[in-house]
């Protein structure tokens, strides 16, 4: 099992959440994240999910989201060169000892204070998951009162289109061994 | 041309083609009933439950190829409709719902007979819509037919919302098209699978067919055929795949699965290659997924790419119409012999048919068996449609009648829904009003539907309906006999005289409890007009064999006995099975035990232990045939 990240492009239609979440728990995957918003088209959302999967699991996933009529396309960029990034909002107590400790540690991981008053800082972080991950365990000493994220986006690097075809499912068993997916030549009807 | 929505729905069916609808009127649908009257080319066939609407549906849908549409009001009425929009998706049948809605004003208020339709079938629809405007009414219904008949068909819901259906619009069919661009149902697979496919199939030694109800739904027996012919391989159906190759064809082998023939299950799991044709490896077709066709390189023809390495693992997917797959497939393939392996299944097959109790003589009982071989026999040179429900008659029926076309067996095979084949069947009638068209159901099954005799009533239609009444939840009373110690808890089943229930919705009702008497109830039923309803009074232990018990591997099957109970002449003593136990026997805890891969597999040599509180019946726990006396207690 291992964290797949998938991007869907979704008519933006009453009820495509509902049918997108409604499917995940019909077929028993599991979701770690799901975030949806505008793309670069009127009336499409795009939506960032993942999965916690098997590459087989994965690949049915990616073919069950296709079956959905509102579904448009769907990309899996575990394997390729991609920007995953997620948002995190951090309240954390401060006493005037901490403060300057705190705010360096804002400082090295780049993120920045949105709120101060005399007991607590809000700072904003962006990165990786694994970054707001890192940031939230060195802050955890300080005592943090709340904290949100908001699950990752996900775009792939380069030029290379999105595909825009069902993968014709092939997947890795155990002795098998997983062959390169067709997504990468930008056609994808094989298996 | 202004039109009100409900007439918008009744122009939207007539221009699809549609010629008849199921359905029973309400409050939020009452609009649309209103209209109808000005649609007298469409025929309304009032059901008695809306579950009878939506399996007449997918009766009609799947002996006609066409799409079947059922019509209900909102609430209760639509959800009702639940079990058969779940039966059309299990079994890929292509149906339209359309139910009523309260007013779109109403929605999220517990309005009367509010109930959250999209919602409830969201899991079991192809797709579905709610529509709340006139204007969007004709574009949800034709997309709801497109959507329902291509790809791999199934069911779609409309949801109208009743002031949807009473406002006025401008009807406009042409700008109503369809447009999905999500929506992919003509998927190809690339040519360099193509090649992997014929490189499999013209080197492999024991290769079998798999033929699935995607052969019947791409009409593409000939091509099937034609492949099988060429390569000289055999073909294994599914359940929803007979008829889809004649049972006279000596290419194929039968029925393959949980109840299939053990030859063909052998043969399976000795193949070197499997071509599975439009079918999805379901459980009951596998048992065992981890002993599943060991030896086996795996083709898979599927139009559903969510279906592909879902269960097994396949070494080559060909997405696409299967007819079209095959077409592209057949010049490359290479003709070939294989008579040793041809001489190998006939080996297995052995002594099958010897021990199967359609040959044996007449005892004097009656067995299911019997009669589903005997209508099969006198029915032969007429042109007949089967309709079974789930259970041990659906069984019988797939081993017992043997179907030269495709379409001509229709039954409930992913749901296993009871009470599906009354209605189904009068739905299968609409379609084909020339067929004669037989339900072969339960006494169970019966109950859960016999409103629908009303029905058939109603319209003066001819459904025949054999009754296999053994007064049991046979197929559950036989999983209790194998694997909880014949603990029959809530399986013995009374009912009504159905002969005299028949006579109550004015028609005919018969009754037959001996084997020499099958065939002149046949006759009779044939020659009556009108719908008829035979009450077989069959064995009640009776048992389907041969089967594979769940989980266990597929040629781990509990085989007819050899010596067979049937055999005894009837004689007014118990009757006994052997003092040797049935072969191969599993009990559950030792089926478990080996797929959870601790402890040894079944011991097929012992009885099993019983450790269980001690029920009478505990002291010969494999005992299999009725005693005389239980078994006349009731007659």
């Amino acid at each position: 099992m291992a964290k797949h990240t998938l991007i869907a492009y979704v008519e933006d239609v009453p009820g495509v959440l509902n049918r997108i979440a409604s499917l995940f728990r019909r077929r028993n995957f599991n979701i770690d994240s799901l975030t949806v918003g505008r793309a670069e088209q009127p009336g499409v959302s795009r939506l960032t999910v993942v999965v916690e999967a098997t590459e087989a699991g994965a690949r049915l996933v990616e073919a069950n989201l296709y079956k959905l009529v509102n579904v448009l396309r769907v990309d899996d960029l575990t394997r390729k060169p991609a920007l995953m990034r997620e948002l995190g909002l951090v309240k954390v107590t401060v006493t005037p000892d901490t403060r300057t400790q705190v705010l360096q540690l804002v400082d090295v991981f780049r993120a920045r204070v949105v709120d101060v008053d005399d007991q607590a800082l809000v700072i904003e972080v962006t990165g990786t998951p694994e970054k707001i991950g890192k940031f939230e365990l060195v802050l955890r000493p300080y005592g943090i009162v709340e904290m949100v994220r908001t699950g990752v986006v996900a775009m792939a690097r380069g030029h290379e289109p999105l595909s825009s075809n069902p993968p014709l499912v092939r997947a890795e068993v155990a002795g098998h061994k997983a062959e390169d997916h067709a997504h990468d030549t930008g056609v994808s009807m094989s298996v | 041309m202004k039109l009100t929505g409900a007439e918008i729905i009744w122009e939207c069916l007539q221009k699809e083609g549609v010629d008849v609808v199921f359905g029973y009127p309400g409050g939020a649908i009452l609009p649309t009933y209103d209209a109808m009257t000005k649609y007298p080319k469409i025929h309304h066939v009032l059901v008695r439950h809306e579950q009878g609407a939506t399996h007449m549906a997918d009766g009609y849908a799947r002996a006609s190829g066409k799409v079947g549409v059922a019509i209900a009001t909102s609430g209760p009425g639509a959800t009702n409709m639940v079990t058969g929009i779940a039966t059309a998706m299990m079994d890929s049948s292509p149906i339209v719902c359309i139910t009523g809605q309260v007013g779109s004003k109403a929605i999220g208020t517990d309005a009367f007979q509010e109930t959250d339709v999209t919602g409830v079938t969201l899991p079991i629809t192809k797709h579905n819509y709610l529509v709340t405007r006139p204007d969007d009414i004709a574009r949800a219904i034709r997309e709801a037919f497109y959507i329902a008949k291509s790809g791999r068909p199934g069911p779609v819901l409309v949801d109208i919302t009743k002031d949807a259906q009473q406002l006025t619009c401008e009807f406009d069919w042409e700008a109503a098209a369809p447009k999905l661009p999500g929506y992919r149902p003509d998927l190809r697979a690339l040519p360099s699978e193509y090649a992997k496919a014929l490189e499999l199939i013209n080197t492999a030694k024991r290769p079998i067919i798999f033929a699935g109800q995607g052969v019947i739904k791409a009409n593409a027996t000939a091509q099937v055929l034609e492949l099988a012919d060429t390569t000289r391989t055999p073909i294994a159906v599914t359940l929803l795949g007979i008829g889809a190759i004649p049972a006279s064809s000596p290419l194929n082998l039968g029925m393959m699965g949980m109840h299939g023939e053990a030859w063909v299950n052998e043969a399976i799991q000795q193949a070197d290659l499997i071509i599975a044709l439009g079918m999805r490896f379901d459980d009951r077709v596998t048992g065992n997924l981890k002993t599943y066709a060991p030896h086996a390189k795996k083709i898979h023809v599927e139009i559903d790419p969510s279906e592909v390495n879902k269960n097994v693992h396949v070494d080559v997917a060909l997405i696409g119409d299967l007819a079209e797959v095959l077409e592209e497939l057949l010049p490359g393939v290479r003709a070939a012999d294989r008579s040793d392996w041809w001489a190998t299944i006939a080996a297995a097959k052995g002594d099958s048919a010897v021990r199967d109790i359609q040959a044996l003589p007449d005892s004097g009982h009656l067995y299911a068996a019997h009669v589903i071989n005997d209508i099969w026999r006198l029915t032969q040179k007429r042109n007949t449609i089967v309709v079974t429900d789930v259970g041990q008659h659906q069984m019988w029926e797939a081993q017992y009648f043997h179907h030269e076309k495709p379409r001509s067996l229709i039954t409930s095979g992913g749901l296993g829904t009871m009470g599906f084949a009354l209605p189904a069947a009068i739905g299968a009638k609409f379609a084909c009003p020339e067929k004669d068209v037989w339900v072969v159901v339960g006494d169970g099954g019966f109950q859960m539907t016999s409103c629908e005799l009303a029905t058939a009533e109603q319209e003066g239609i001819k459904v025949n309906v054999a009754i296999i009444n053994n007064a049991f939840l046979g197929m559950v009373r036989q999983w209790q006999e194998f694997f909880y110690d014949k603990r029959y808890a809530a399986t013995p089943m009374t009912g009504p005289d159905f002969a005299k229930l028949a006579e109550a919705y004015r028609l005919t009702g018969l009754r037959c409890n001996k084997r020499s008497d099958v065939k002149a109830t046949v006759e009779k039923t044939l020659a009556t007009k009108g719908t008829v309803v035979i009450d077989f009074v069959v064995e009640k232990e009776d048992t389907v064999f041969p089967m594979v018990p769940a989980g266990a591997a597929l040629d781990k099957m509990i085989r007819r006995p050899k010596q067979d109970v049937m055999s005894e002449s009837g004689a007014d003593k118990d009757w006994e099975m052997p003092s040797s136990t049935l072969p191969g026997v599993f009990v559950e805890a030792a089926v478990e035990a080996s797929l959870n891969g601790h402890g040894k597999a079944a011991k097929l040599s012992k009885p099993a232990k019983k450790s269980a509180k001690p029920v009478k019946v505990a002291a010969k726990p494999l005992r299999v045939a009725p005693t005389k006396k239980r078994s006349t207690a009731r007659r």
